[in-house]
């Protein structure tokens, strides 16, 4: 699909990004990436990821590993408004979190 | 300082804590709050509804440890992505210090209403919910601290765990590391 490039100035773009592809896309889902830090306990990420989002001590544990060794992991997607309230919670239980748009996906 | 939470039969915790411990731990609690800042109570004379439509601040704090309790939403990588987080802040930061702000003062409450025997402490028991508010102030006391500290990946607190005792940073260290515990088995007794 060719299309032309309306947002030359894109940044964070990754490789695999397709070229052209807008700054915003309304199809385009938004995830909630949670980061590494060196301060919160192993036990207490996969306990979160487990209270809040309902996850299997399996999956909680797997994105917690996720988290510490590559950094960050996406741990929900959906919408923008979704996502901001996943955040929210993130905050409330002192994670680092953000949301972005998922170009990738 | 060598209490660990146990599961108590039932649901909920409990740890036995001598008056030092007691002591340190209401202190921080304290500390925490005057960190985080008073809630928003209407002033005298105010209409009490106009505060509860009152926007958040619209900039990260310019402490760290608060830039770390408070953090952005958003990356910040562009112009657009900024006024995400900064909008974001003035519509969640206000109920995200209340809630902060309620597990200290749970803290605070929970260690005023144990029966101190002299040179015996007490045993602080904890309901679930009690559990949960203990979990989120001990979590936000250590990112404090770790923040404080610069605890970072990259030295694995490794150098911090081998201060010398002459080090001013060392008793910080000791409550920060006696913190990890108390949180790490609390989150054990939920899990369980």
């Amino acid at each position: 699909m060719d299309r032309v490039s309306v947002a030359p100035t894109e940044i964070e773009r990754t490789e695999s990004a397709p070229e052209g592809f807008a700054v915003v896309e309304p199809d385009v889902p938004w995830v909630t990436i949670v980061h590494n830090d060196p301060v919160n306990l192993m036990s207490y990420v996969t306990y979160v990821f487990q209270a809040y989002f309902g996850y299997s001590k399996d999956k909680a544990h797997k994105l917690m590993l996720d988290v510490h060794h590559k950094g960050r992991a996406v741990v929900s997607s959906g919408t923008r408004e979704e996502m901001e309230r996943d955040v929210q919670a993130m905050h409330g239980y002192g994670l680092w979190a953000t949301l972005s748009q998922d170009r990738n996906g | 300082m060598s209490g660990h939470f146990e599961p108590v039969p039932g649901g909920g915790a409990r740890v036995p804590l001598d008056e030092v411990e007691i002591a340190i731990l209401r202190s921080l609690a304290v500390q925490l709050l005057e960190l985080i800042g008073p809630g928003d109570e209407p002033a005298k004379g105010e209409d009490p509804l106009a505060a509860l439509f009152r926007d958040g601040p619209s900039e990260p704090p310019s402490d760290p440890a608060l830039a770390r309790l408070f953090p952005d939403a958003y990356s910040n990588a562009d112009e657009e992505l900024r006024a995400a987080s900064a909008e974001f802040r003035r519509f969640t930061e206000n109920d995200l210090r209340t809630r902060k702000r309620e597990d200290a003062l749970a803290v605070v409450r929970n260690l005023d209403a144990l029966a101190v025997v002299d040179g015996a402490g007490a045993v602080l028991e904890l309901t679930r919910d009690d559990s949960r508010r203990w979990l989120g102030a001990l979590n936000d006391l250590r990112l404090t601290i770790g923040t404080r500290l610069e605890v970072s990946d990259e030295d694995g607190g490794e150098e911090l765990y081998r201060l010398p005792d002459s080090d001013p940073r060392k008793p910080m260290v000791m409550a920060y590391l006696w913190l990890g515990a108390l949180q790490e088995t609390l989150v054990e007794t939920l899990l369980g």
